[in-house]
C-alpha cells in the first residue's frame, strides 16, 4: 500500500489545463488505448477467473469489428479517439487533485444544491473515497438478513458466480453494439444485486451507498437480479454536476425480473458537457414480472440512451419513463426499446425532452410485437419541448406490430415556451429565469408525479439552476 | 406623487405609429376607463406598461409614484407595483394557479425568504370563494383549457393575490356572461382603496354599470380624445364611436 502514495505524489495536475496526467507506468494503470494487453492486464488487476477474461477478450474482437453506428446516429460519434483514453485506473489513484482546482461555478452548484462537503469533495473528484462506508455497512448488515446481495461487479462475479453468472452478459450481449462490446471488454465498478425468493425492499438502494471511484468510473456495469416475487427499486447517480476529465462514459447496465418480481431503476444524471455518455441498459421481464427504467438525463456533450425491456413471460409489463435536457451544444439522443415476446404483455413509454437555444433532442422508439402474439399493449407518448428557435428536436418511432387483438397507441407533441408566455409570467413578478423553469417544471410535471419525492424535488431544483444558466 | 402618469408617449410598432402623445394620469384611489374602437391602441398602451419589449417607444414618460418604469424589466415593473390583467392571458399547461400565484408571491419576498404555505392557502381559498371559482381549480393548470370567462376570474384572482399598486384591466369583461360580470366586478370593487389605482380599459359600457368609474376618456387613433363622467360612456354606449370620431377627431384635426 505505501507504493500506492508514493504513486499518488507522482501524479502531475495540469492546472492550466483543468485536467490530469499519470505517470504511464503506473501499477493500477492500464495505460492509454485499447488492445489485448490493457485487458489482460485490467483482469489481472481484479484477479479475475479466466472466464471472465475470456468474456472480455471476445469482447475487444467484437468492439474492433463493429462499426460506429453513425449511419443513423450522430456523426460527434467520430470525433470519439479510442486510442486516446484511459481505460483503468483503480480506486487508490484517481483524482488527487485539490479542491482549489475544481471551478467555481462547479463548487457554487454543489452548494445550491446543499451536498454535504464531504462528498462534494468527492464528486468534484478530489476525493478518491467518500467514506460512508459506516452507513454503507449498517445498510448492508440489514440486507444480508434478508439475503440480499449487494455489491461490486468485480466482487460479484469473484464471490457469487452461481448466482450471477448465468445472467451477466445475457440481457445485453457483448455484441449488442460497439459500446456495449466496449464495455463488456473494459468493464469496472457498477452494482451487482441479487434480490431473493419473495423479498420487497420496502427502501430503494442506492449507488450512493457505494460510492467509490470505480462506482463513478467510466466502465460500470450492473446487474439486477430480483427473484419470484421480489421487489426493489435502484436508484443511479446524483444531481451533481459530474465534473470529470474522462469523456467517454459508456456503462451497461442489465436487470432481470423473474416470475413476478418488480425491478424499478431511476437514474438522474447530470453530466458536464464535454462527456460523450453511451450507455446500454435492458431489463428482462418473466411471466407477471415488471421492469420501469425511470431515466433523467441533463448535461453531457452527447448522451445516447435507449432503456429497454424485453417483455419475456406471460404478463410482463414494462416502462420507461424518461426526461432529457439539452442546452447549447448538447444533444440528448434517448428513447426507449420494447420487445414483445409473450401474449398479454404490455408496455409504456413517456419521453419528455426540453430543448433549450441551440440544444438538440432526438427520440428514439422501437416497440416490436410479433404477429403470433396476442393482447399486448403498447402505449408511446414523445413531448418535446422547445425554448429559443434554434432547438431543435427529431423524432423516430418505429412500431412495428403484426399479429392479432394488439393495440399500440402512439402520440407526439412538439410545444415551445412563447416569448408572450414568459412576459405574461414576468408581468407577476417572475424573472425571465424563474419563468422558463416554471414552464420546463409544467411540461415535465406530470411525469415527475410517477418520481419518488425526494428525486422529483432534486431534479426540480437542477432544472431551476439549468435555465436560470440559459438565459443572457 | 402617488400616481400612474402617462407623458407625451410615442410608442410605434414596425415603423407603424401606434400612441401617439398619449398621455393620462391616474391618482391612486381612482377608477380610470379608457374606452375607444378596435385597433386604437388600448392593449398597446398596456402592454408598454407592463414592459413589453416588441413596441419601440420613440418619446415620453411612463412615472410609477415619480419612478419612471419605461425601460424596465416585466418582473421589475411588476415588482414596483403594476398590474396588467391580459386581454388575452397565456396559457402555461403543467402549471397550476396555486403553484404559478405562489411563485409570483415568493419573487416578491427577499432571499431566504419563504412563503407561509397554510396562511397562502387560506387567503387564495378566501379570494377564490368571494370570486366564485372552485377551490378544485387550485390545481388546474394556468388557463390551460379555461374558458374565457375562467381565464378572466382567473387574472382577477392573481390581481387580488398580488395586491397591486396599479390595476391595469385590459377587456376584462369580454367573454363574461352578466353573472360573471356581476362577480368579476365585485371582486374588483372589493379591491378600490385609496391606496390603489385602475385603468379599466373596456370596449363596451356594460362593465361600467358595475365598476362605476371616477373618470372615462375616449381613445382614438392612439390618443385620448375627450374625457368626462361616467356619463360619457352612456352617451358614446347610445350614439357609438362614429359620434366620437365626428364631434373630437375631426373637430380636433
Ligand atoms: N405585435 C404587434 N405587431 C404588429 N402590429 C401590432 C402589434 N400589436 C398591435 N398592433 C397594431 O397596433 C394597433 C393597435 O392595436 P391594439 O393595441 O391591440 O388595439 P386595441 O387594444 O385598442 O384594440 C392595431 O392596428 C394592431 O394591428
Ligand atoms: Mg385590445
Amino acid at each position: 500500500m505505501s507504493e500506492l502514495t508514493e504513486q499518488d505524489e507522482a501524479i502531475q495536475v495540469d492546472t492550466e489545463k483543468g485536467n490530469f496526467k499519470y505517470p504511464e507506468n503506473y501499477e493500477f494503470d492500464a495505460g492509454i488505448g485499447l488492445n489485448e494487453e490493457t485487458v489482460r492486464y485490467i483482469s489481472k488487476v481484479k484477479e479475475e477467473d479466466p472466464w471472465i477474461l475470456d468474456f472480455r477478450l471476445k469482447a475487444l474482437e467484437i468492439f474492433n469489428k463493429k462499426p460506429m453506428p453513425t449511419q443513423w446516429a450522430d456523426k460527434d460519434l467520430e470525433n470519439i479517439h479510442f486510442d486516446e483514453i484511459r481505460y483503468y485506473l483503480s480506486k487508490g489513484q484517481v483524482p488527487a487533485r485539490s479542491w482549489d482546482d475544481v471551478p467555481d461555478d462547479v463548487k457554487e452548484t454543489f452548494e445550491r444544491l446543499g451536498i454535504p462537503e464531504q462528498e462534494r469533495k468527492f464528486l468534484a473528484g478530489v476525493e478518491a473515497q467518500f467514506d460512508s462506508e459506516a452507513s454503507y455497512s449498517r445498510m448492508k448488515e440489514d440486507l444480508e438478513k434478508e439475503g440480499v446481495i449487494f455489491v461490486g461487479s468485480t466482487e460479484g462475479l469473484a464471490k457469487y458466480p452461481e448466482i450471477f453468472k448465468p445472467y451477466f452478459g445475457k440481457v445485453i450481449p457483448t455484441a449488442d453494439n460497439k459500446f456495449s462490446a466496449l464495455n463488456s471488454a473494459t468493464f469496472s465498478g457498477g452494482s451487482f444485486i441479487y434480490v431473493p425468493k419473495g423479498v420487497k425492499l420496502k427502501q430503494p438502494l442506492q449507488a450512493y451507498f457505494r460510492i467509490n471511484a470505480e462506482n463513478f468510473g467510466q466502465f460500470e456495469r450492473t446487474l439486477i437480479i430480483a427473484d419470484e416475487g421480489a421487489e426493489i427499486t435502484y436508484m443511479e447517480g446524483c444531481t451533481a454536476p459530474k465534473f470529470e476529465t474522462a469523456t467517454l462514459h459508456s456503462a451497461v447496465v442489465e436487470l432481470v425480473a423473474l416470475k413476478g418480481a418488480k425491478i424499478q431503476y431511476i437514474t438522474v444524471q447530470n453530466w458536464s458537457s464535454n462527456v460523450f455518455n453511451l450507455v446500454t441498459k435492458r431489463g428482462m421481464a418473466d411471466e407477471g414480472a415488471e421492469v420501469k427504467w425511470i431515466d433523467c438525463n441533463i448535461g453531457s456533450r452527447l448522451t445516447m440512451k435507449y432503456p429497454g425491456v424485453v417483455l419475456k413471460g406471460k404478463g410482463a409489463r414494462g416502462e420507461v419513463l424518461s426526461i432529457a435536457l439539452a442546452n447549447d451544444g448538447q444533444h440528448q439522443d434517448t428513447g426507449a426499446k420494447m420487445m414483445h415476446l409473450a401474449d398479454n404483455t404490455t408496455s409504456n413509454i413517456i419521453s419528455k425532452s426540453i430543448s433549450i437555444g441551440k440544444g438538440r433532442s432526438t427520440y428514439r422508439g422501437q416497440v416490436h410485437m410479433p404477429k403470433h402474439l396476442r393482447n399486448c399493449k403498447n402505449n408511446t407518448e414523445c413531448d418535446a419541448l422547445l425554448i429559443n428557435t434554434n432547438s431543435r428536436t427529431d423524432t423516430y418511432p418505429a412500431i412495428t406490430t403484426r399479429g392479432q387483438n394488439n393495440t399500440v397507441q402512439h402520440e407526439a407533441s412538439v410545444s415551445k415556451v412563447s416569448a408572450e408566455q414568459i412576459f405574461y409570467m414576468m408581468q407577476r413578478g417572475l424573472s425571465e429565469g424563474e419563468a422558463m423553469s416554471l414552464a420546463v417544471n409544467g411540461f415535465v410535471n406530470d411525469l415527475m408525479k410517477a418520481f419518488p419525492m425526494e428525486y422529483s424535488v432534486e431534479l426540480k431544483r437542477l432544472i431551476d439552476m439549468e435555465m436560470e444558466g440559459s438565459v443572457g | 406623487m402617488n400616481t400612474l402618469e402617462i407623458k407625451n408617449l410615442n410608442v410605434s410598432i414596425d415603423g407603424q405609429a401606434i400612441l401617439k402623445d398619449f398621455s393620462l394620469t391616474i391618482p391612486k384611489g381612482e377608477v380610470h376607463a379608457l374606452m375607444g374602437p378596435n385597433g386604437t391602441g388600448k392593449s398597446t398602451l398596456a402592454k408598454v406598461m407592463a414592459g413589453h419589449e416588441d413596441y419601440t417607444v420613440e418619446s415620453g414618460e411612463i412615472l410609477l409614484d415619480g419612478e419612471s418604469i419605461l425601460g424596465k424589466e416585466a418582473d421589475e415593473i411588476s415588482h414596483a407595483g403594476l398590474f396588467l390583467a391580459f386581454q388575452y392571458p397565456m396559457e402555461i399547461p403543467g402549471v397550476s394557479i396555486a403553484n404559478f400565484i405562489r411563485a409570483a408571491r415568493q419573487a416578491r419576498l427577499p432571499e431566504g425568504e419563504d412563503i407561509n404555505a397554510v396562511e397562502y392557502y387560506k387567503e387564495l381559498y378566501a379570494q377564490m370563494d368571494s370570486l366564485k371559482m372552485d377551490r378544485k381549480f387550485t390545481a388546474r393548470s394556468l388557463n390551460e383549457g379555461f374558458s374565457g370567462g375562467e381565464k378572466k376570474r382567473c387574472e382577477i384572482l392573481q390581481m387580488a393575490m398580488l395586491s397591486p399598486k396599479y390595476c391595469v384591466m385590459d377587456e376584462t369583461d369580454s367573454g363574461l356572461d352578466i353573472d360573471a360580470l356581476r362577480i368579476v366586478s365585485e371582486g374588483v370593487n372589493h379591491m378600490r382603496s385609496d391606496e390603489r389605482g385602475f385603468l379599466v380599459i373596456t370596449h363596451y359600457q356594460r362593465l361600467l354599470d358595475y365598476i362605476v368609474p371616477d373618470v372615462v376618456h375616449v381613445m382614438f387613433d392612439g390618443r385620448i380624445v375627450h374625457s368626462g363622467d361616467k356619463e360619457l360612456a352612456k352617451e358614446l354606449e347610445s350614439k357609438g364611436y362614429d359620434w366620437v370620431k365626428d364631434e373630437f377627431v375631426s373637430a380636433s384635426a
